[in-house]
């Protein structure tokens, strides 16, 4: 009787101080795949976390879990940290999407925020960022300077997003050379260091003198730095630590301003399910340092399509393309639809093989 | 586009033997601490323990070969903490094991906060002289550097002490029956303590040869997993030294080939190039167990002298 009403009374100040907690601050729960430590994608998500606690102080508490699989376990986690009193949580890897929506539905007052994904719900929005824009440019550069004309590229997953960037980046390269072509290799993780430098070598031992990547570690850097001669991209941050060679410019995700916003609106009480996806213009997408690696024309050319990107002017999907099959897709001077995009599952014209299943 | 031409098959071979050296090294230790009776999953704990103990020694002295050493020191230091947890506290082996992974996942990554980004000296290969020179079995075979020769030496050797000398029988003698070696007047948990330091070196070394010569850096949870792959690797290769090396040049082989056909081009959908490391090594391992071979009779289990 008396443990009883012991547990019974120390439930109810454990409840009301997770109360009284929530209402001095936001918590907010960030879902990463990788650790913050990887130099790339998920280096970039924390970063965000670090500018939420700096803008907002004592008033924001964040949390965040790394190295979660994608799949059952991250549903775990989500719901530890909704239970814990998260507010806000930030799912930060495609994989995550039917976990993020399976957890949504069970914390009806818990927002939930699902990066690269296109599941959504009254309390579930999705963001992204156009990295396609920054591929164009990365194309660019690429077509332009490789003399072996042999560009490697390391996928992750068959997903949309990476799909986009290859065709983005095929698009843009074969434009400044004709003869270039495109070496795929499918990693089929995230991160996993060592698997990314085997992919990169095998690439560079095929032939290519650029490698891009779409794997959020530096280790396909290291085996560019390591073989010599070969080019190449940081990918989801600057990875300025291998420039100005291998790494020639970068994509460099920049989530701050979105986190910041987002967790203000839940402050606010504003929140709504939203779908963002925000490329160069916004700042969402900001394009790392082109090196001195690089020569001064194609620079030039660079900067100026960054430019007309950022600008609206052009957009690295406009016809005519047609797709791998040779089936017409885009008429001259088309542009691609969001939703197309945002699904994309097929190859433009030129590009080799098939996409996994 | 189908271009098989574009395979190097030198470059090829030269590449798995690198690839298999991390597994090599992690594997070998782990089969003689389970050849004492002991299961430590603490190998991806160890492991990425070594990969930033030797990438920092290596960095700050400029050594590789010193940071290969400090790697088998960090590997050892930490499985002392398991030693100490399952042979003197008596504490379950499978939750030491995964807490000694989780600790050194974290560990390393605090270590190595100051070493993201920096680029490790490199270690050269061994100059055979003319023998280097010998078309395709020179490229392949005798252009690689000392710690990948050093892990087949280890194979061997451990098949040799095991099966051939006195320590090895004692070792077996622990692992197949605690009770049995202990009334024979045997040290029964210093000499799985000695090997549970074996297996914390030789993880400690398998993960510098990741962030020393395959990668080369350091990135936090670089190891991503290949501690795990070990672990099974010994009980596929059924706690036979020459298997496991079969199994871990399996492994590593089709992994690089899978690639390397993928960057080829070849007609074979990617789904089963990516998952075919793992089933034929699996296959092929289970295939040759066939045999009576089977675990060590007291493994994972705790002993106590009053029990």
């Amino acid at each position: 009787m008396k443990l009883t009403k012991l547990l019974t009374t120390a439930a109810l100040a454990a409840g009301l101080a997770t109360g009284a907690l929530a209402q001095d601050k936001t918590k907010v729960g960030f879902v990463f795949v990788g650790p913050v430590g990887d130099g790339g994608w998920t280096y970039e998500h924390n970063e965000g976390r670090l500018a939420l606690e700096e803008e907002f102080g004592d008033a924001v508490e964040t949390v965040f879990v790394e190295n979660v699989a994608e799949g059952p376990d991250s549903e775990r986690v989500m719901t530890q940290m909704a239970l814990d009193g998260a507010d806000l949580i930030f799912t930060t890897s495609f994989g995550y999407m039917d976990p993020t929506i399976n957890v949504a539905k069970k914390f009806p007052d818990v927002k939930f925020e699902h990066a690269t994904g296109y599941k959504r719900a009254d309390n579930v929005s999705t963001y992204s960022a156009r990295f396609y824009e920054g591929r164009a440019i990365q194309g660019h550069i690429a077509g332009s300077m490789t003399k072996s004309n042999i560009i490697g590229y390391i996928g992750s997953y068959p997903i949309p997003e990476v799909i986009r960037g290859i065709n983005s980046a095929y698009i843009h390269a074969k434009k400044v050379n004709p003869d270039v072509q495109f070496k795929i290799v499918w990693a089929y993780t995230w991160f996993d260091p060592a698997k990314e430098a085997d992919a990169a070598k095998v690439l560079i031992e095929q032939g290519a003198d650029v490698v891009l990547q779409h794997t959020d570690s530096t280790a396909p850097q290291a085996a560019a730095q390591e073989a010599g001669n070969v080019i190449t991209f940081g990918q989801a941050s600057d990875m300025a630590q291998y420039a100005p060679k291998p790494r020639v410019s970068s994509i460099i995700d920049n989530w701050a301003p979105y986190y910041i916003a987002r967790t203000k609106a839940v402050m606010d009480g504003t929140w709504e399910s939203t779908d963002t996806w925000d490329g160069i213009g916004p700042g969402m997408v900001g394009i790392g340092e082109i090196t001195d690696a690089v020569p001064a024309e194609v620079k030039e050319q660079a900067l100026a399509l960054k430019d007309s990107i950022a600008s609206g002017d052009y957009h690295p999907f406009t016809g005519p393309i047609n797709k791998q099959d040779g089936s017409a897709w885009l008429a001259e001077g088309d542009t691609a639809d969001d939703g197309t995009l945002a699904g994309m599952n097929f190859y433009v014209e030129g590009i080799e093989g098939d996409i996994p299943q | 586009m189908m271009d098989l031409s574009a395979i190097n098959p030198i470059l090829f071979v030269a590449g798995f033997l690198v690839a298999a050296t991390p597994l090599i090294f992690a594997a070998i230790g782990e089969l003689v601490v389970e050849k004492s009776g002991v299961l430590n999953l603490g190998v991806e704990g160890m492991m990425i323990t070594g990969a930033i103990c030797g990438f920092a020694v290596a960095v700050e002295t400029g050594s590789p070969l010193l940071g290969f050493a400090a790697a088998a020191a960090g590997g050892a230091l930490l499985s002392l903490l398991f030693a100490f947890l399952t042979q003197i506290a008596l504490a379950n082996q499978v939750a030491s094991g995964l807490a000694l992974t989780l600790f050194g996942l974290g560990l390393s990554a605090l270590l190595g906060q100051s070493y993201v980004g920096v680029k490790p000296p490199r270690l050269g290969d061994i100059d055979f002289g003319p023998l280097a020179d010998i078309p395709v079995i020179g490229p392949i075979l005798f252009t690689h550097d000392i710690i990948l020769y050093l892990g087949i030496a280890l194979v061997a050797a451990t098949w040799a002490v095991l099966k051939f000398t006195r320590a090895g029988l004692v070792l077996r003698a622990v692992g197949e029956s605690h009770d049995a070696a202990h009334a024979l007047g045997y040290h029964v948990k210093r000499i799985r303590t000695l090997a549970i330091m074996f297996g914390g070196a030789c993880a400690g070394v398998g993960g510098a040869y990741i962030s020393l010569i395959r990668v080369p850096q350091w990135t936090e949870g670089m190891t991503a997993g290949i501690g795990w792959i070990a672990l099974a690797l010994v009980v596929f290769a059924s706690w036979k030294p020459w298997r496991l090396l079969l199994g871990a040049y399996l492994f590593g082989g089709i992994t690089q080939l899978q690639l390397n056909l993928q960057g080829a081009g070849v007609a074979i959908p990617v789904e089963y190039l990516a998952m075919s490391p793992y089933l034929i090594t699996i296959i092929v391992l289970v295939i040759l167990s066939a045999d009576k071979s089977a675990a060590p009779a007291s493994l994972g289990r705790t002993f106590h002298a009053s029990q």
